[in-house]
C-alpha cells in the first residue's frame, strides 16, 4: 500500500515542479466555461438550459488533454520499466498514478465548477448538484482515459488514437452527470443520475489499473 | 555456495518474426558474471530485457533458482537490478530524491543519508539537491551508479554501462563491480569495451 502512497507524491511533486502541465488543462475549462455565456448572449433561461452541458464538456475536455502525458513521460525516461520490474504490484502503481492524475485534474474543476456556473445563473441546489456530479464523474473519466494513455502508449499520434478509443466511453459519464443537473432543475430529482454515475465509478475504479498494466506491458513489449 | 542460480535454456528473440540469434543456454552461479557481446543489432539490449522479464522470450526457458521465472516473478524481481538504456531518473527531481524513489520502486527503504552518503561515493555530494535537469550526460550515469551502488539485488543486469562514463568512473563502476561478484553476487553485462571483473568470468557471444 506504500507504494500507492510513494507514487501519488511522486506524480504530484512532479507536476509542481512543471506547473504549466497542470495549469494547462484547469485554464482550457475556465476558459470555455466563461467564452460560451458570453457568446451566447445575456438570456438567463437559455443559459440555465445549457449550463449544465458546457461544463460537463468542457470539464471532459479538460481531462483528456493530459491524457496522453499521463504515462509518457515514465515511458520515454525509463521509469516505467523499473515499475514493471518492481517487486510491488504494477496495478497498485497505476492506481497510485491514475488517483495523482485526478487530483491534478479532476479536483481543481469539482472546486472551480460552482464557481463557473454562476454565470449560467444555476441555482445553489445546481451548483452543488453539479459539483457532485463532476466529484463522482471525473474519478470515471481519469481511470478509462487512463486505459487509453496506456494502450496508446508508444504510438504515433497516440493523442489523437486516445480520443477515438476513450470518447465512445466518455459519453455516457457525459450523458448522466448533465443530466444529473437538469434533472434536479426540472425537478425530477437526480438520484437516479447519481446512483448511475456510482455505478460507473465503482467497476472503473476497479478494472481500469488492471487493464492499465495489462496495456503497460504490452506497449514495452 | 555455488548453486545453480540463473539458467537460460535454449532461448532465442524474434524482431519482426525473425529470430535475432541462435538460441543460446548458459548457467549464471552466484559469484559470477558473463559478458554478452555481439554486433550492432545482434539482440544484446533484446536478450537482457527478456531475461528480466520486460518481454518474453519467442522460444527457451528461465529458471531462476530452479524454477520458472514466471512461477516466482516477484521474487525474481526483488533480486534482479536492470540498468538499460534509459536510465529511470526525473529531471525535474534532485538527484537524492530520484534514488529514494527508485529504491522505493524496487522495494528496499533507503535513508535519506545513506542515499546521500552513495551519491558522495559517486562525486556527486555537493550537487545532490540539484535537479537532474542541469547534470551533464555523465553526471546522471553517475546517478544511476549510485543506485546500483545501494541496490541490495543479487543479479545485476546492465546494458552498455560505460557509456558517456569518464576514466575516473569507469574505474569506480568496475571497483563496483567486482566487490558485487566478490560478496556472491552475479552480474550480466553488455560492453563493447572489456570490463575487468576478476576471473569469474564468462564470454558469450550472440551469433546470428
Amino acid at each position: 500500500m506504500n507504494i500507492f502512497f510513494t507514487l501519488v507524491q511522486r506524480d504530484l511533486r512532479l507536476a509542481m515542479r512543471r506547473k504549466a502541465e497542470v495549469l494547462n488543462s484547469v485554464f482550457f475549462f475556465v476558459v470555455v466555461a466563461t467564452l460560451f455565456p458570453l457568446a451566447i448572449g445575456p438570456e438567463p433561461a437559455m443559459l440555465r438550459q445549457i449550463g449544465p452541458g458546457v461544463l460537463w464538456v468542457g470539464a471532459l475536455l479538460a481531462t483528456m488533454l493530459g491524457l496522453s502525458r499521463m504515462f509518457e513521460g515514465d515511458y520515454r525516461d525509463g521509469s516505467l520499466e523499473h515499475m514493471l520490474l518492481s517487486p510491488h504490484s504494477l496495478g497498485l502503481m497505476v492506481l497510485g498514478k491514475i488517483t495523482a492524475h485526478w487530483l491534478l485534474c479532476g479536483v481543481p474543476l469539482v472546486i472551480l465548477a460552482p464557481a463557473l456556473g454562476l454565470q449560467f445563473d444555476l441555482s445553489e441546489e445546481a451548483l452543488w448538484m453539479l459539483s457532485l456530479s463532476l466529484l463522482l464523474g471525473t474519478p470515471v473519466l481519469s481511470c478509462v482515459g487512463a486505459i487509453g494513455a496506456a494502450l496508446t502508449l508508444g504510438v504515433r499520434g497516440g493523442g489523437i488514437l486516445i480520443s477515438l478509443l476513450v470518447l465512445p466511453l466518455f459519453v455516457p459519464v457525459l450523458v448522466f452527470g448533465a443530466g444529473a443537473v437538469q434533472a434536479l432543475e426540472s425537478g425530477v430529482g437526480a438520484q437516479a443520475h447519481v446512483s448511475i454515475l456510482l455505478a460507473m465509478l465503482l467497476p472503473a475504479l476497479f478494472f481500469s489499473p488492471w487493464a492499465c498494466s495489462a496495456g503497460l506491458r504490452i506497449a514495452l513489449e | 555456495m555455488s548453486d545453480v542460480v540463473l539458467q537460460v535454456l535454449n532461448a532465442t528473440c524474434e524482431r519482426g518474426g525473425r529470430a535475432l540469434f541462435a538460441p543460446v543456454s548458459f548457467t549464471l552461479l552466484a559469484g559470477q558474471a558473463m559478458h554478452l557481446q555481439g554486433d550492432n543489432g545482434a539482440g544484446k539490449t533484446s536478450l537482457l530485457r527478456s531475461l528480466c522479464g520486460l518481454s518474453s522470450l519467442s522460444q527457451g526457458q528461465l529458471l531462476w533458482l530452479g524454477q520458472p521465472v514466471s512461477l516466482v516473478r516477484e521474487v525474481f524481481w526483488r533480486d534482479v537490478f536492470y540498468l538499460g538504456h534509459a536510465l529511470g531518473l526525473k529531471d525535474e527531481l534532485s538527484a537524492l530524491e530520484n534514488l529514494q524513489l527508485c529504491a522505493a520502486l524496487a522495494g528496499q527503504s533507503l535513508s535519506a543519508s545513506d542515499a546521500g552518503q552513495a551519491l558522495g561515493e559517486q562525486g556527486l555530494g555537493g550537487r545532490m539537491h540539484l535537479p537532474l535537469r542541469v547534470l551533464s550526460q555523465g553526471q546522471k550515469r553517475r546517478v544511476a551508479l549510485a543506485r546500483l551502488q545501494v541496490s541490495t539485488a543479487r543479479l545485476w543486469v546492465l546494458d552498455e554501462p560505460l557509456v558517456a562514463l569518464d576514466a575516473a568512473a569507469q574505474h569506480a563502476l568496475t571497483a563496483l563491480l567486482q566487490t558485487h561478484i566478490q560478496q556472491g553476487g552475479m552480474l550480466l553485462f553488455t560492453s563493447h569495451q572489456s570490463l575487468d571483473v576478476g576471473n569469474a568470468m564468462q564470454v558469450l557471444r550472440l551469433q546470428p
